[in-house]
């Protein structure tokens, strides 16, 4: 009965999931209170985490589920960001006309379905959680079902999540085929690295998983489905599902494959750079925030990807602080998107954000820090994300990769001053709504607090932090 | 010494903005108030510093009030401290930034507070540079600058506004990620950023080169060294008087300090290595800028060649590591923070009446405005060096290091003094004497009460420092003393181990 209590999070979630369902089903206008409540099981579920010990490393259920420090802290910022996501966006589904019960719930799943994912120690775990996870986002991109371009999305992210998701098996029946087993201690154990079999194994793999983060060159689906999924799933798209990839490339790298760490390092630092050229460069043209949100996604995850190619704890470690701020800019970021409204209707081109500042200073205030923030300026929360990712790099000696690194900042800065200029610099337009929910203020406040005074208490994050530990 | 002045110095302008933050600015009488309360801050800045400058023991090399607190475990503390070299930099930012703000008064017109919040937390920004005593922090402090800045220039600045911030911003944020990649293997080199270890423990000869490189990229831009000087007129022409003076003033002296600081103290043999290329550049700087600045028809476009050239002074005299020339380097610099901000300022009166910074717009001014043409000449004389005026301390002194070191080097600098006396006449005979033709000029009024104030307060320490240089040279000889003799001794020390 230990197992249960260790994945009582999981149990609690899915039991939730049904519950919720059946209340959906049988309860007529139930819109409202399901989301309320799917926000409260997110929260319990968090609570739930910290009954266990955090720094316990356990494999359950014949090695192929595994609970620790790592798997705990990613499981706390995915629930957070879902807790975000459905604060922030109950309104906006409102006034789309798309607050459905299905929403939260299909959320949930997908949580349930990272869930799994961040704790797998097995290829078949692992894939099951990959596709509740997929299928769970494949309905949310196409929510909004009458818009043309909604529909699009969860269509073109379906088939070619879909291709992708065929490679990823098509890599673990390899890895069966030449390890004997599909659990991560096992192949460890087994492997023999002279293997090509195994290689193209991992090859495969790191494909189907550099897509799910939109690493390039993986990356084609993500602007159209950031642009045509609801703003609010965008948010969804930007963070949460790259969390538990995230894990996932950690895990499957570093558990069974670190000895050949030879043979992917090449991979993962040819993603990284590239991703953060290309995310860097093709941002410049966007004049859709949504579009730009994608292409900017794409360069953050080259940052991610360069911490992990690093090969060492501390490289995980950076990468995981990281992501978690990363997660903390696009709330806000995501907060300011919601708040540009006018008359019940929700603008997304860069030129609608002209001269903000002169009408909504406090609002410009925070874009501000945010923007500079994501562009990796001192003394700003993304900057220090930036500074361990190099560090670690640099400790490799990988010059190469933290001088492009860090000269594609200097490219990304330019597209994220022009969203700046925008705002301070040009001509006012009329004014926006200013009867924003108290929650979406509270998270934009929040949000940009944390960003702007990361500085005071830099090292409290990386203390968390530097407790994962997976070589 | 308990109490932390140097972080209270750092933290009293942010909080003045702070507090600014929650102030409105729509009527008239609220902005005096907003003026007044920036104002207050960064005089009672000015009376800390100048107290901190009181306390400061002369006649010790090591660094005092040091505070040292766990920042990044592991990684980087935050430390501040200064010694002689940094104290006069803290000095001129206190000193400049009351007068920037007393300026706003004529020049800025709209969204005065959120412009006043930015020049405070510039100043908070600039006083951190000069007094951390860490690589990281250093790179924070210098790096942030550019986030107020940027604003400065974009929102209050002139038509090209736009294409100005932006070149400003990325062409320093690009020679700065350079010295990032530096500061951090610095750290895996040598296990710390702290600079008074890394003083005494010394960087591995056969990393030099490349940090030093690495270091160079981001001085080079922020001096601005020929051949990436053309964000500096571009800047200067299209910021606020207020931001070129604060550009010019200090935010260029940064790069020099980190010249001194950083290059000198942590790589000599590089230094040492690089020295003729510091020294080639440095000559461009003088004499091609100069013979640019002579062609310009824009008042601020000439003194921001100046500039450049007056900064190729500087770095040719750092580069001479002789006791005069890093001396002279610092003098020239307080110097030309002085003369530079009360030329731009003065610019910015004309400018504020005529809304042209044209030269053929104006000619015998001399009659309209009497007590202004004396306040320009004074400083048009100060910029060209003339005895009895701080100018000519600084250049006389670098001159004299660069006789030392190089006898070719020093006469073709000589030339640059010529060429600089040739614009700055030019520019004052254009603007003040001739014919009075455009009939608008004879509406001016003179110099009114805030104005006369700034002018003459910035005068004075010119005319002072000219006359009796005594004051700083005390205050930075045995820092610079100690520099140079660390640096010889970190030569010697390599070249035994090369040998042996």
């Amino acid at each position: 009965m230990d197992n249960f209590d260790l994945i009582f999070p999981e149990i609690f979630i899915s039991l939730s999931i049904m519950f919720l369902l059946i209340l959906g089903v049988f309860k007529k206008n139930s819109q409202n209170i399901i989301h309320n409540l799917s926000i409260f099981s997110l929260s319990i579920t968090t609570v739930l985490i910290f009954n266990n010990h955090l720094d316990n490393n356990i494999l359950l259920f014949n090695e192929s589920y595994v609970i620790d420090y790592l798997s705990s802290f990613m499981k706390i910022i995915t629930f957070l960001g879902g807790i975000f996501v459905l604060i922030i966006s109950s309104r906006y589904l409102k006034l789309l006309k798309i607050f459905q019960i299905e929403y939260p719930i299909l959320i949930l799943c997908s949580i349930l379905g990272m869930m799994v994912m961040i704790s797998s120690n097995d290829l078949m775990v692992f894939y099951i959680g990959l596709e509740l996870q997929s299928l769970a986002l494949y309905v949310l991109a196409s929510f909004n079902r009458d818009q043309l371009k909604s529909s699009e999305a969860g269509l073109k992210y379906f088939v070619l999540s879909a291709l992708s998701s065929g490679l990823l098996l098509y890599g673990c029946s390899l890895i069966y085929g030449f390890s004997g087993s599909t659990n991560f201690n096992i192949i460890a154990d087994t492997m023999n690295s002279n293997q090509y079999g195994l290689t193209f194994g991992i090859v495969f793999i790191l494909v189907g998983l550099s897509f799910k983060i939109s690493a390039v060159p993986f990356h084609m689906w993500a602007p159209d489905v950031y642009e045509g999924s609801p703003t609010s799933v965008t948010l969804f798209f930007a963070v949460v599902p790259k969390i538990a990839a995230l894990t996932v490339f950690i895990r499957f790298l570093y558990v069974p494959f670190i000895n050949m760490i030879e043979q992917w390092q090449p991979i993962l630092i040819f993603l990284s750079i590239a991703s953060m050229i290309f995310g860097a460069v093709a941002a410049i043209g966007q004049n859709n925030l949504k579009r730009l949100v994608a292409y900017s996604s794409i360069g953050h995850i080259g940052y991610a990807l360069a911490g992990l190619s690093a090969g060492t704890n501390e490289g995980i470690q950076s990468s995981v602080v990281y992501i978690s701020i990363y997660l903390v800019m696009n709330l806000g970021l995501f907060s300011c998107l919601f708040m540009i409204k006018r008359n019940n209707q929700y603008f997304i081109s860069i030129d609608d954000l002209s001269g903000l500042s002169k009408n909504h200073p406090i609002l410009s205030l925070s874009l501000l820090v945010i923007l500079f923030s994501l562009a990796g300026i001192p003394p700003l929360a993304g900057f220090f994300a930036k500074l361990y990712i190099f560090k670690s790099v640099i400790e490799q000696s990988m010059y190469f990769l933290a001088i492009v690194g860090l000269l594609s900042t200097v490219i990304a800065a330019f597209y994220y001053l022009r969203i700046i200029k925008v705002i301070y610099f040009d001509k006012e337009k009329e004014k926006y709504d200013m009867d924003h929910s108290i929650w979406l203020r509270m998270s934009l406040a929040l949000s940009t607090l944390l960003i702007l005074l990361y500085f005071i208490f830099p090292s409290k994050l990386v203390e968390i932090i530097s407790r994962i530990n997976i070589i | 010494m308990n109490f932390p002045i140097l972080s209270s110095l750092i933290l009293l302008p942010s909080i003045g903005a702070f507090f600014l933050l929650f102030s409105k600015d729509k009527d008239h009488e609220n902005s005096t108030t907003i003026k007044y309360v920036a104002l207050f801050t960064s005089f009672v800045n000015f009376l800390i510093s100048i107290y901190l400058w009181y306390l400061f023991d002369q006649s010790t090399t090591s660094f005092q009030f040091i505070e040292n607190k766990e920042w990044l475990k592991g990684f980087v503390n935050y430390k501040v401290g200064i010694d002689g070299i940094s104290i006069l930099f803290i000095i001129l930012t206190t000193f400049i930034t009351p007068l920037c703000i007393i300026s706003v008064n004529n020049t800025v017109k709209i969204r005065l507070r959120d412009f006043l919040i930015a020049i405070l937390v510039m100043e908070s920004l600039m006083i951190g540079v000069f007094c951390s005593l860490d690589l990281i922090i250093f790179y924070l402090f210098f790096e942030a600058g550019l986030i107020p800045m940027f604003l400065i220039i974009g929102i209050w600045g002139g038509a090209r506004r736009v294409y100005s911030a932006f070149k400003f911003f990325l062409y320093t944020l690009l020679g700065s990620v350079l010295m990032l990649v530096a500061i951090i293997s610095i750290f895996w080199i040598s296990g710390t950023t702290d600079i008074i270890q890394l003083y005494e423990l010394g960087i591995d000869v056969k990393y030099q080169n490349l940090l030093w490189i690495a270091f160079f990229s981001s001085f080079a831009v922020k001096t601005p060294m020929w051949p990436v000087h053309t964000w500096l007129p571009d800047a200067h022409v299209e910021a606020p008087t207020a931001g070129s003076v604060l550009l010019a003033a200090i935010l260029l002296k940064m790069a020099g300090y980190g010249f001194i600081r950083f290059s000198l103290g942590l790589f000599p043999v590089a230094s040492e290595i690089f020295t003729p290329l510091v020294y080639v550049l440095s000559l461009i700087a003088i004499i091609y800028t100069s013979l640019v600045a002579l062609m310009q028809e824009d008042m601020k476009k000439l003194i921001a060649y100046s500039s450049v050239a007056h900064m190729g002074f500087v770095t040719l005299g750092i580069f001479t590591i002789t006791q005069q020339g890093i001396e002279g380097s610092i003098i020239q610099m307080i110097s030309h923070g002085l003369v530079s901000a009360a030329l731009f300022l003065c610019v910015g009166v004309v400018y504020d009446r005529m809304h042209s910074r044209l030269i053929k717009t104006y000619g015998g001014l001399v009659s309209v405005m009497p007590k202004y043409s004396i306040l320009f000449m004074l400083f048009t004389l100060a910029a060209l060096g003339l005895p009895g005026t701080s100018g000519f301390i600084g250049e006389f002194l670098i001159l004299m290091g660069t006789f030392k070191d190089n006898f070719l080097v020093a006469v073709i600098a000589s030339l640059g003094v010529i060429f600089g006396a040739a614009y700055m006449l030019s520019l004052y005979k254009r603007v003040f004497f001739g014919k009075l033709i455009n009939k608008d000029l004879l509406k001016m009024p003179d110099l009114n009460n805030s104005e006369k104030f700034i002018l003459w307060s910035l005068a004075i320490p010119v005319l002072f420092f000219g006359f009796y240089p005594e004051p700083l040279i005390n205050t930075i000889e045995i820092s610079v003393k100690n520099l140079i003799e660390m640096y010889n001794f970190n030569l010697n020390m390599s070249s035994v181990q090369n040998n042996g």
